[in-house]
């Protein structure tokens, strides 16, 4: 009877499975299949594979390729990375470690940010950031990271430095060190999966980010691979869903690579116990 | 938020350390001085920030709701008209209502389905021992991908008339329809594609299955309770704060979606209105329209919309919602 319940449980998880990743190996399957047979089919596999949709929607925007979308993307999403990995890093020490006045009535003003929706935000910043004229240019996408705008990663971290033993700070002072020397001699490297999944969560989170992408970058050059994409939807014609799943392919590649080596991460940090050198 | 639980395992254990000598240590006057320096030193960058990215654009925004301020013509021709703006959208703004009506029934729907969806896989693969990890990870995959640009084109693609969702039905010999451009239906394919992301909370959900005591188990075993008693009298109650984190989590999340709906009305919140959120009608009125004063005001009753929502989610979480810890 166990047994019977066992194979039940494991053909419902593999049923829900075949659902799940469905979509996502459909995608990949049609962006290999011909004009012809991409639409009206339910087939994963491709009758004869062709390769026309990745060069066709390579070119598909007149004048800029996908090249430049990637670029963009790139150069946006690793400033992003490197942005929220210090100043988040800096923020969750102050919390996490130093005793100052108002520490307390701060945390709760940062834990109250985690809350506030971006569509609130979104038009006032507008208006500031088109005053200083930094529309269509990278920088409203970058330079408020600098400033620890992101709130859910100064959580994380707190949440992780507080795991980190105190005694170790308090080692450190006795050898002389001040909050500076400390932050930088032993929360620094201790921090380092914390930064990790900053750093990784950021990277996707701003990989796919299409809101604020599609509200400061208004020309086509400065576009970023999710706004580039928005446009294959503008002509509707069946010609067209070829190179857009092909496109569509291209953009969850990194996302999915990230995946890939977080898992591994993972089960890695798993079987670390210790102190990670 | 699946990462503070996703993160965990990779956390290093600390070893232990001798424990401290009794007695605080000393802590002379200039030291605590130059830690609190210190705190200020570390914290500014997010106090400018807190400053200048949010506390003052929340005021300006405020105070562009009560003017007629358009970001194109200069600030001189800015005028005050008090409550207008908050006046036209409850009275003269049917999009506004209609908005509302989506959001609400996107919210209403979508959001228990996730959540149930979530949990029911979390109870199936608590039990599994084998490829845990590797089930897990691949449910959790649609999270990381589900709200991108291409996700949303995948989706087109697949409900549009000859798209594959279609073709599927055939094989049963139902006749398909235009799901993406059909009033009755765009919405629920957006909800379908939210759904499909049930794997962040049900990561959530698995660690908190993880921290109920096998012991309550074995006693109602022993008292003869069925499963399904045991269902409903330890899992759920042990598992209520997660399931309220979750709610929370996912209401705040669900009310805020943007790109699927946009993506897939290519920005009109069509077939007739029928996937207008609340966000594409603020985008709409602040970017396509330029009304920004007008935009700030429907962002204003957004905020206070979502401040109420956490607020009612507190107050009665309390009646259901159970602390092991016997501070209920």
């Amino acid at each position: 009877m166990a047994r019977v319940r066992g194979w039940v449980r494991v053909l419902a998880l593999l049923g829900v499975l075949a659902i799940v990743l469905y979509p996502l190996i459909w995608v990949l399957g049609s962006s290999l299949k011909s004009p012809t047979e991409v639409s009206s089919n339910l087939s994963i596999w491709p009758q004869e594979l062709t390769w026309s949709n990745y060069s066709d929607g390579w070119s598909y925007i007149p004048g800029v390729s996908f090249g430049r979308f990637f670029m963009n993307s790139i150069v946006i999403s690793l400033a992003t990375v490197v942005a929220n990995a210090i100043s988040c890093l800096v923020t969750a020490y102050a919390f996490a470690r130093l005793r100052f006045w108002g520490r307390k009535g701060y945390f709760a003003l940062m834990i109250a940010t985690l809350l506030l929706p971006g569509h609130v935000l979104i038009v006032p910043q507008y208006v500031l950031f088109s005053e200083f004229g930094w529309i269509d240019t990278p920088l409203p996408l970058i330079l408020p990271k600098l400033l620890a705008t992101e709130a859910f990663f100064i959580f994380l971290m707190v949440q992780f430095m507080r795991g980190i033993p105190r005694e170790l700070d308090d080692a450190a002072k006795i050898d002389g060190c001040d909050p500076y020397r400390t932050f930088w001699h032993v929360i620094l490297p201790l921090s380092r999966p914390a930064l990790i999944t900053t750093a990784i969560f950021s990277f996707i989170w701003t990989w796919n980010d299409f809101f604020t992408q599609l509200v400061y970058l208004p020309s086509v050059p400065s576009y970023t691979v999710p706004v580039a994409l928005r446009l294959f939807i503008d002509s509707s014609g069946q010609t067209s869903i070829g190179p857009m799943l092909a496109m569509s392919v291209l953009s969850l590649l990194p996302v999915f690579l990230f995946f890939l080596g977080f898992q591994r991460f993972l089960v890695q940090g798993i079987n670390t116990s210790g102190l990670k050198g | 938020m699946a990462l503070t639980t996703a993160s965990r395992p990779a956390l290093p254990v600390p070893a232990p350390a001798p424990p401290p000598a009794r007695g605080r240590r000393k802590k002379n006057y200039a030291s605590r001085r130059s830690e609190g320096l210190a705190g200020y030193v570390f914290l500014s960058p997010w106090l400018i920030g807190l400053m200048a990215i949010t506390a003052f654009p929340m005021l300006l925004s405020l105070y562009l709701s009560f003017t007629n301020y358009d970001v194109l013509s200069s600030w001189e021709f800015v005028e005050w008209v008090g409550f207008d703006n908050y006046k036209k959208i409850f009275t003269l703004d049917p999009t506004f209502w209609q908005s509302v009506r989506v959001t609400l029934t996107f919210g209403l729907i979508a959001i228990p389905l996730k959540l149930a969806a979530s949990l029911g896989v979390a109870l199936l693969l608590n039990k599994e021992r084998r490829g845990v990890g590797l089930f897990r990870g691949m449910f959790y995959l649609p999270s990381l991908l589900g709200g991108s640009v291409a996700l949303a084109l995948v989706w087109v693609a697949m409900f549009n008339r000859e798209g594959a969702f279609n073709a599927g039905l055939s094989l049963f010999g139902i006749e398909g329809n235009n799901w993406i451009n059909d009033p009755d239906w765009a919405l629920s394919t957006l909800m379908v594609l939210t759904i499909w992301q049930f794997g962040a909370p049900m990561v959530i959900f698995l660690a908190g299955l993880k921290q109920v005591p096998t012991e309550l188990y074995e006693a109602a075993q022993v008292d003869g309770a069925s499963k399904t008693r045991q269902f409903f009298h330890i899992t759920l109650p042990m598992l209520s704060p997660v399931i309220f984190f979750n709610l929370l989590l996912e209401t705040i999340n669900g009310f805020q979606g943007f790109t699927s709906a946009f993506v897939i009305s290519n920005g009109t919140g069509g077939p007739l209105g029928s996937t207008k959120l609340y966000t594409l009608h603020i985008y709409d009125k602040a970017f396509t329209d330029f009304q920004m004063g007008y935009a700030s005001a429907l962002a204003w009753i957004f905020l206070a919309a979502i401040g109420l929502i956490t607020i009612v989610f507190f107050s009665t979480g309390k009646f259901w919602v159970h602390y092991s810890d016997g501070e209920n």
